[in-house]
């Protein structure tokens, strides 16, 4: 098992060295000259010549992608411009900001997703089947800041429902001590429900934004794999041996079911990890998405190339480690090599 | 002979397909409707320019955010523009914006696939791994770094797309390439002593296309939905150019302050595109790939 | 239970639930609200020191209230009730008294004023200070330069308590230039120990803490999320403010503060778009105030050196097509002070800024084009995308306008970090920008925006000898009082400018904000940031 595992975990080498290559290469021909950026206004050409050589602009493209390297294998993503600090720091103080929300978002999908392509499979042709095939595509359909705009429009502004959008939580609530990063988790664990409380609050809106964007694969998924399941012999022999409907459904059909599910559910992570970026403008959501953004903007190299090498090594190991358990949950998946 | 076997085989085959076309479309009320809605567009985009009612970059400063009413259906924009008329005008755009972005990644990543998958060896392995690398970043991000690099015009924006969605096309037709490639007739092919090219471009293509097709369908509401986030964060289509997606971000800030129709109608428009393009997708799996059918 | 009550009854629930209900809090919680501002922008600082390496503008908030300098400019009530800061007066923050010689300005520092640290404040922090700002290159150093302060010989300790500036020449704006953010007065004791080698001014320190006597201190501050300020009660600049903490939210979308003020979840918004402006002023839920912002304006600008616009008819002829009225209305919503159709372009008073000559007139502007010669133009308006709120539908209309000329132009949005490399280039061909000098005297925008020293801000790249002895005089003639030869020479500097019409100025715009009803005492700065320390929450 070991030696698969290590085998599947070695096909991922060159994936990452082809993502520090590109990202690099990227990040080096955006327009926009950081050194005239942070020179500010009413710059000199010496005072520019001076910051680009500070920071190590001035060498050749391979000497720079070197040291990147060097710095790279050495842990050191290197300093954001912008907010002069360590962009590991950065990223590790941000990254349970997005995770949380992703992860929140994930599961309202999957809690509306899954029941929905259950249905939708048990009730093929129906209008139960139209209707869940609409209603999550029209989801999907939606541009993702669009749809945070419109829900913060009515269940902010006009019901006054859900608290200002102004991230993680209100102003006058001082983050939970740090366990987990997860405030949800965190306060909990501090005891303080008021806080829990408020920050379960901030949550709901671009949690629900991520998660009607995520539906439709969800629930497309479930309902594929449940009718492939429903289609399979063995539900045949269960259903004629005079077992209740329900308990074929959910216990014999949805298992078997679920195993394509939670690779989608991989894919529809690191997507959401992406559309994240808008939903976190939207929300004024203090995440990696947004930093990486207002970097990219700002011709910031570091941090543009330490959000993305961190998402790519995200994916891959969570890919990894979907492809791992999918071997362990079901023995008849071998591991390719 | 062969060929004249061939070509009956194949008309006979078209016929089936209509056939069946009619018959999915007939059973799958909501697959019909997808039809409907895609033909309307398209006649949109074709015809839009020359029907509006109001040239769509024509200002008009004393008729600024107005309301919808009979003299603008959809009301007016900021600088007095009528919005019905850009939702209309931006159709042809965001239209080529999709259709040429998937023609793009059809023809980057559905032949890389197809090679990969038919070739296999280090054909396969390098094209693997290009793709699992592009798969690797977060794949908006990714579009706003090449955008960002190469500069906000139609034509990035679409080579953007296209690069994201390279992976997804190079997979499925590495699949499905790979499937064919020991199949009967592409062995009888080899027989009757047909090169491997020619195996690959007269018997594996056309039979890799349709399920392409049906991927290009999926993806086209991607590429607005991309399009119109790029605009979102200011890497757009450039003003005053209509686009729908950067016609909603633009009114988004407006809608707080009570001019919902500026965002609305760009939005609701883009939604209904690509609403159509994958309802479009799931109806044209049904038609070409019956066996898949779910 | 009927429909309509089972629906109310629901509606009450939900109000009620777990996930809503923002306004109910613990008493602690709610107290705290009391003593604290939230003031909301779209963004937030970059680095909390305007002596820092790229400073950004909302980073000299957190310098001007963290730190003191020697002096600052005096306040004033304007007719419409307007508190606005005082050109010409000064008053002492950190001296408590200045003495002006003949080539030298002598000051005597308070005796009771302490740093954050408790350590006191002494004449060689102020010379450290001011060696610092001369010496760490980039915007500082150019500021204090506008002053005539260049380098660190001319400022003296000359004991703990007096310290003086030695002057080079006579310099009406060297006064003026240490009341600004620039010269601020930092804790030397504290910072030599946090530097280094590398660092001597100890910038990296500086960047995330404040080490000033200042009415605040950073307590904490998340880049890009939130910076938060307590008071300093030791403070003896002037009247120790109420305010006892304040919190600066970074909200990106301006949808989402304006939302939050009409709610009543934020004090403050700062720096709002005219049109909320308008509205909001309309809907009379809440203060508003806006202030006209001095030595500044909007303009069309053409660089001059290469074609197009290196033929002075055709830049003439755009100054015509502009459709002016249009851009006021439907760009600014009515909120800005018009500088076109003034009565010629030869003006006949000193005030800054005034209108030009031109107004929209697409007959004469045609006239112009035939009159150049050279057939159609094909070219670009650039504008910086980080300011596309104002931008984008001047540009819009611009080049609309222009389309009937026979200019055609597509619009080219630079992102906010471009904007300036793609200034210092001077490669655009026309672009929509803003400019406004800290020091409201016209010779100082024009050293900044026409002098043959070709500045980043001359994007243009306009270089006339004309021009810069008119410059040149005006400055000379200020610094020893000459005032007929100064009013000459800025009445000749401004008509050049209408004149060969490198930029067309196109409106003064407002500075504008918003204010729950029980916030008072707000301020309108030069250096256009927030001054918490005269801001009062009943």
């Amino acid at each position: 098992m070991l030696t698969i595992i290590l085998k599947r975990a070695a096909t991922v080498v060159p994936t990452l060295i082809g993502v520090i290559v590109v990202t690099f290469l990227l990040t080096r021909v955006l327009p926009g000259d950081p050194a005239v950026y942070f020179a500010g206004p009413a710059a000199t050409p010496q005072s520019i010549a001076e910051i680009r050589k500070s920071l190590g602009l001035d060498q050749p493209l391979p000497e720079q992608f070197a040291r990147y390297v060097d710095d790279l294998a050495h842990g050191n993503l290197g300093n954001s411009l912008a907010t002069g600090r360590p962009v590991l720091a950065e990223i590790t103080s941000r990254l349970p900001a997005s995770a949380e929300l992703t992860l929140f978002g994930l599961i309202i999908a999957v809690a509306i997703a899954i029941p929905l392509g259950i249905l939708a499979a048990v009730k093929q042709g129906s209008w139960i089947d139209h209707t869940c095939r609409i209603v999550t595509t029209a989801g999907v359909s939606l541009p993702v800041f669009f749809t945070g705009l419109l829900l913060v429009y009515v269940f902010y502004f006009r019901l006054g429902w859900a608290p200002a959008p102004i991230g993680r939580l209100d102003v006058f609530f001082d983050a939970p001590p740090h366990v987990t990063g997860f405030y949800l988790i965190d306060s909990l664990i501090a005891g303080d429900f008021e806080l829990f409380r408020a920050a379960l609050s901030q949550l709901i809106l671009p949690g629900a934004t991520l998660a009607i964007f995520s539906l439709a694969p969800i629930a497309r998924m479930t309902r594929a794999s449940m009718l492939a399941v429903l289609a399979s012999d063995y539900i045949r022999t269960a259903r004629a041996s005079g077992l209740s409907s329900y308990t074929v459904v959910v216990t014999y059909a949805f298992r078997n079911a679920m195993l394509p599910v939670i690779t989608t559910l991989g894919m529809v992570f690191s997507f959401l990890l992406g559309a994240n970026v808008l939903v976190e403008k939207v929300f004024a959501w203090p995440g990696i998405g947004s930093f990486a953004v207002e970097a990219l903007i700002a011709s910031d190299y570091a941090p543009v190339q330490g959000f993305v090498l961190t998402m790519a090594i995200l994916y891959v190991a969570l890919n990894l480690v979907i492809d791992i358990l999918y071997g362990v949950v079901d023995p008849r998946v071998r591991l390719e090599a | 002979m062969t060929d004249i076997a061939a070509n009956s085989r194949t008309a006979s085959g078209v016929a089936a397909l209509l056939h069946h076309a009619r018959y999915v479309i007939g059973e799958n009320s909501v697959t019909g409707l997808a039809f409907g809605l895609f033909a309307i567009i398209l006649a949109t985009a074709m015809l839009g320019p020359w029907v509006v009612p109001y040239d769509p970059l024509a200002s008009n400063t004393a008729e600024a955010l107005k309301a919808p009413s009979l003299a603008h259906l959809f009301g007016t924009d900021q600088l007095g523009r009528d919005i019905f008329s850009r939702v209309v005008a931006a159709t042809q755009l965001d239209f080529t914006i999709a259709v040429s972005s998937v023609v793009l990644v059809f023809f980057m990543g559905g032949l890389a696939g197809v090679a990969a998958g038919f070739f296999g060896g280090w054909t396969d392995r390098i094209i693997g791994r290009i793709a699992d690398t592009i798969m690797a970043f977060p794949l908006f991000v990714l579009a706003m770094g090449i955008v960002a690099a190469l500069g906000n015009t139609v034509q990035n924006i679409v080579l953007a797309t296209a690069i994201i969605n390279f992976p997804l096309y190079a997979r499925v037709a590495r699949a499905e390439a790979n499937v064919r490639r020991e199949a009967g007739f592409v062995e009888a092919a080899r027989l009757s002593g047909n090169s491997e090219w020619r195996i690959l471009a007269f018997h594996i293509l056309p039979n890799v296309f349709p399920i392409l097709v049906v991927q290009m369908s999926l993806t086209m509401g991607y590429a607005i939905l991309n399009a119109a986030g790029l605009s979102f964060i200011g890497l757009g289509v450039r003003p005053p150019t209509p686009e729908w997606g950067i016609m909603v971000a633009e009114g988004a800030a407006n809608i707080i302050s009570g001019e919902w129709w500026i965002a609305f109608f760009p939005g609701a428009a883009l939604m209904l595109a690509v609403f159509c393009f994958n309802l479009l997708g799931d109806g044209l799996r049904d038609i070409v790939d019956p066996r898949r059918r779910t | 239970m009927k429909r309509r009550e089972f629906l109310k009854s629901m509606t009450a629930l939900t109000a009620t639930g777990a996930f809503s209900a923002p306004a109910v809090w613990s008493p602690a919680r709610a107290q705290a609200r009391n003593e604290t501002l939230l003031l909301v922008t779209e963004n937030g600082p970059n680095n909390l020191d305007i002596h820092g390496v790229g400073t950004n503008r909302p980073g000299y908030e957190a310098s001007w209230n963290c730190y003191d300098r020697l002096i600052r400019n005096d306040k004033k009530t304007l007719a419409d009730g307007a508190v606005v800061y005082d050109r010409d007066k000064f008053v002492p923050e950190l001296a408590e008294d200045m003495t002006t010689g003949d080539m030298s300005i002598t000051f005597k520092l308070r005796k009771d004023a302490k740093f954050q640290d408790g350590t006191p404040v002494t004449a060689k922090d102020v010379k450290w200070s001011f060696d610092r700002a001369v010496s760490v290159g980039g915007f500082p150093t150019v500021q204090m330069k506008a002053g005539s302060l260049v380098k660190p010989e001319q400022f003296v300790a000359v004991d703990d308590l007096t310290f003086r500036v030695d002057l080079l020449k006579k310099d009406r704006l060297t006064v003026p230039d240490l009341a600004v953010i620039v010269p601020g007065i930092y804790n030397s004791e504290l910072l030599k120990k946090k530097a280094t080698d590398k660092d001597p001014w100890a910038l990296e320190y500086t960047k995330s803490n404040t080490a000033g006597s200042g009415a605040y201190k950073v307590t904490s501050w998340k880049p890009g999320v939130e910076v938060v300020y307590e008071r300093y009660d030791g403070w003896v600049g002037g009247k120790l403010p109420e305010l006892k903490k304040v919190i600066w939210r970074t909200i990106p979308s301006p949808g989402n503060r304006r939302a939050l003020m009409e709610r009543g979840d934020a004090d403050m918004s700062f720096d709002l778009p005219a049109k909320d402006f308008s509205e909001m002023k309309q809907e009379g839920k809440l203060k508003l105030i806006s202030n006209p912002i001095t030595n500044g304006m909007y303009s069309v600008e053409m660089n001059v050196v290469n074609p197009p616009f290196n033929n002075e008819l055709v830049r003439q002829a755009v100054a015509y097509a502009i459709p002016y009225q249009k851009i006021i209305q439907a760009a600014m919503f009515g909120i800005a002070n018009p500088l076109f159709g003034g009565k010629s372009n030869d003006v006949s008073t000193i005030d800054w800024p005034q209108p030009t000559g031109y107004a929209t007139d697409i007959e004469k502007a045609k006239a112009l084009m035939t009159q150049a010669g050279g057939g159609p133009i094909t070219t670009t308006i650039s504008f910086d995308l980080g300011d596309s709120t104002n931008c984008e539908p001047i540009a819009e209309l611009v080049q609309e306008s222009l389309g009937h000329i026979g200019i055609t132009t597509t619009i080219n949005k630079v992102p906010g970090s471009n904007w300036r490399s793609e200034m210092a280039k001077k490669s655009m061909p026309m672009m929509v920008n803003f400019f406004s000098g800290w020091l409201d005297y016209p010779e100082y925008f024009f050293f900044w925006c026409y002098s043959g020293q070709n500045a980043v801000f001359n994007t243009p790249s306009y270089v006339n000898k004309e021009m810069d002895a008119f410059i040149d005089g005006a400055r000379a003639a200020a610094a020893v009082g000459q005032w007929d030869t100064y009013a000459t020479d800025v009445k000749g500097f401004i008509s050049k400018a209408y004149n060969d019409v490198p930029r067309v100025p196109l409106f003064q715009p407002y500075l504008n904000v918003a204010t729950q009803k029980n916030i008072s005492g707000y301020c309108y700065w030069f250096h256009r940031q927030v001054d918490y320390r005269s801001i009062v929450k009943a």
